[in-house]
């Protein structure tokens, strides 16, 4: 994918001198392996930071809400469905939105890279179209990118864009997922004892830091609800109960928008897998409404909407 | 100061004399990562760590701490009555902390402890401790600890500092504490001389493979307010997501809040780590958010740790150069290009 850089310096060279956009979001290389660095870029200046591997994993359209500059942005598939759900919930206009389009093969993740590396210390990273290869002190190893994807890439169906204006490349296969969600499955099989244990070991590490909430495109609220003080919903230690409260709802905001990018857990810094939380929700969405988040700007997400001839009779 | 030295193979047996008479700490892997965690018959903790994912600083600074009670049970005589909690601060000895987490102790010491205030449960739970440090022989990328005042064998904070020498460690004992220590675990002998200069040796090569280097030498000439004005903030705000990882992370940062949390009529007051990331953290009753944006949030942190602290204390900057922000940083924002863009203005 490292190739996709050159094409997004391209059309964001043209489209900035055209004026279709003022502004650029995409990713630079980052200061250490492995990392890259969401930036903005005005007016041409710094065109030649914009850059793409395997580690462009934040989700781009975190970067969006609330801006009225017209915008060029990269987007991965995940990162076009969040669009396209900031669109629907009236946080950015389509017409503001000049999308770049990344046909994704899948983000690396490196912290599966580190954990293969125990506690040595990988000091150059680089990839070829297959391969990741690392670089320390005293070793260097070859390693299939297809074994280190981020878990979510790994069940992702929709790699390619659903909303762009351009693309960097030709669209990729979309994975022919035989159970995108047997891992839920193997979760809603637990007796209640044992999911309660399950969730709570989970997140037994949490320190309430956010890092997965403000990764999050859709946690885009003015005052979250941990944050209200007046008054306090949420109590403010390490106790489990509030953790737990913290993370469930949080889940429970998201269900029927998340796109699985994969953010929260890429975010956290105690390696805390909130994904699990979320996905069980985006099951149900699909199971229940046949609803996946992000795939068309019309379609609103199925909590909030009301149709007068609902199938359901409580609800007419 | 006196050099003594332990086998590797009897490691075990000193930390099992020490744990007779004190609560031990060592590094563990739980998960993928290193933390310090009680020595246990289970847990023999691991010295072959690079560093801890969060600094040792709860250790003594608690995310969560009751400091205070009270009971709002009006039949009580005491209703209303808010008491110290008490508490045990038993004899406590942390096994290889790195030097720049034992140097941070110090750092945030000059905080909690200083002739105008004294934090209570800061200084005991510090009087409780003894640090016997392990020297770094394999620096990070990311270590800049020799750039702040620091360094990977740095003994300011310790009471013992342990040198990897392969087969033996040499404890070099740095105060009457440490000293005590070493005897009390029944080590004894004395390192000679061929040892004594393997680890000075070792501390010159270590110290030799730090690779990265920040400036710091203007930052105190700087005015602050060309400083809080500089055209540089905006660009290194823009990635952040206001997390609290950089602040939870750090051995250095120190605020905290103080909540009041009823279960029916038992009152807490509890202290809990606060981050200059979040929003709250400055939200004032009235309303007003001083520092309502992203941006203003951002440069707090970096001002406090580069400016404020420098001209205040005039003791160097807030940092010791342990690269644990510039790792854990979901978005790749690097204080060591921060240092460069303050220093350089």
């Amino acid at each position: 994918m490292i190739e996709y850089g050159e094409k997004i310096r391209e059309i964001a060279k043209k489209i900035l001198e055209e004026k279709k956009v003022g502004l650029i979001i995409g990713f630079k290389k980052g200061t250490i392996p492995m990392m890259t660095e969401p930036v903005l870029i005005k007016d041409g200046q710094n065109l030649d930071q914009l850059y793409w591997d395997s580690f462009c994993n934040m989700n781009l359209a975190n970067y969006l809400p609330k801006r009225e500059e017209k915008i060029g942005i990269i987007a991965k598939g995940c990162d076009s469905r969040n669009i396209a759900v900031h669109i629907v919930e009236n946080q950015i206009k389509r017409e503001q939105l000049y999308i770049i389009g990344v046909p994704c093969k899948g983000m690396v993740d490196r912290r599966k890279i580190n954990y293969f590396l125990a506690d040595k210390e990988a000091r150059e990273v680089t990839e070829s179209d297959e391969d990741i290869i690392v670089k320390g002190e005293g070793f260097e190893h070859t390693l299939k990118k297809g074994d280190y994807l981020q878990d979510n890439c790994t069940k992702c169906m929709h790699r390619n864009p659903v909303i762009y204006d351009d693309i960097v490349g030709d669209l990729v296969e979309e994975r022919e997922e035989p159970d995108p969600y047997d891992d839920v499955k193997d979760i809603e099989e637990m007796g209640s004892e044992e999911k309660w244990g399950f969730f709570s070991n989970l997140i037994k590490d949490c320190t309430r830091c956010y890092a997965c909430r403000n990764a999050c495109p859709l946690c885009y609220c003015p005052t979250c609800f941990v944050d209200e003080s007046d008054p306090q919903w949420v109590g403010k230690s390490i106790d489990s109960t509030d953790t737990v409260t913290f993370h469930i709802l949080r889940a429970y905001h998201c269900a029927g928008r998340c796109t699985d990018c994969g953010a929260c857990q890429q975010a956290c810094p105690m390696d805390i897998n909130v994904r699990l939380l979320t996905r069980k929700l985006n099951k149900d969405a699909l199971d229940l409404y046949n609803h996946e988040a992000g795939l068309s700007i019309e379609e609103r997400p199925p909590l909030d909407t009301y149709k007068p001839d609902d199938y359901d009779e409580f609800i007419r | 100061m006196s050099d003594k030295i332990i086998k590797k193979e009897e490691l075990q047996d000193f930390l099992k004399a020490l744990k007779k008479a004190h609560e031990v700490f060592v590094p563990a892997k739980e998960k993928d990562f290193y933390r310090f965690n009680p020595l246990t018959d289970e847990n023999k903790g691991d010295l072959n760590f690079t560093n801890t994912r969060l600094s040792p600083k709860s250790l003594l600074f608690p995310q969560s701490e009751r400091i205070f009670e009270y009971t709002l049970d009006e039949e009580s005589s005491d209703a209303h009555i808010v008491k110290e909690s008490s508490k045990d601060y038993p004899s406590t000895v942390i096994i290889g902390i790195r030097p720049c987490d034992a140097k941070a102790m110090r750092l945030v010491d000059v905080n909690f402890n200083n002739p105008e205030f004294k934090d209570p449960w800061w200084v005991k739970h510090l009087e409780s401790m003894t640090f016997i440090g392990l020297g770094c022989n394999e620096p990070c990328s990311t270590c800049f600890c020799t750039s702040v005042g620091c360094g990977p064998f740095n003994e300011e904070g310790l009471d013992v500092l342990l040198f990897d020498l392969g087969e033996n460690f040499l404890a070099r004992a740095l105060t009457p504490k440490g000293e005590e220590l070493l005897k009390q675990g029944g080590v004894d002998k004395d390192a000679n001389s061929g040892l004594k200069k393997k680890a000075d040796e070792l501390k010159i090569e270590a110290e030799n493979k730090i690779s990265s280097h920040v400036p710091t030498d203007k930052l105190k000439e700087k005015k602050v307010d060309d400083l809080f004005n500089a055209p540089f903030w905006d660009d290194i705000a823009f990635a952040c997501i206001n997390c609290g990882t950089c602040t939870f992370l750090c051995p250095t940062c120190w605020c905290f809040d103080v909540q009041d949390e009823i279960t029916k009529k038992q009152g807490d007051r509890i202290r809990n780590w606060d981050s200059c990331m979040f929003p709250l953290f400055t939200l004032h009753a009235s309303g007003h958010n001083p520092r309502p944006e992203k941006v203003q949030r951002v440069r707090q942190r970096f001002m406090h740790k580069l400016k404020y602290y420098v001209d205040k204390y005039n003791n160097g900057v807030a940092c010791v150069g342990c690269g644990r922000c510039v790792k854990s940083c979901p978005v790749n924002i690097d204080i060591r290009e921060v240092f460069s863009l303050m220093n350089d203005l």
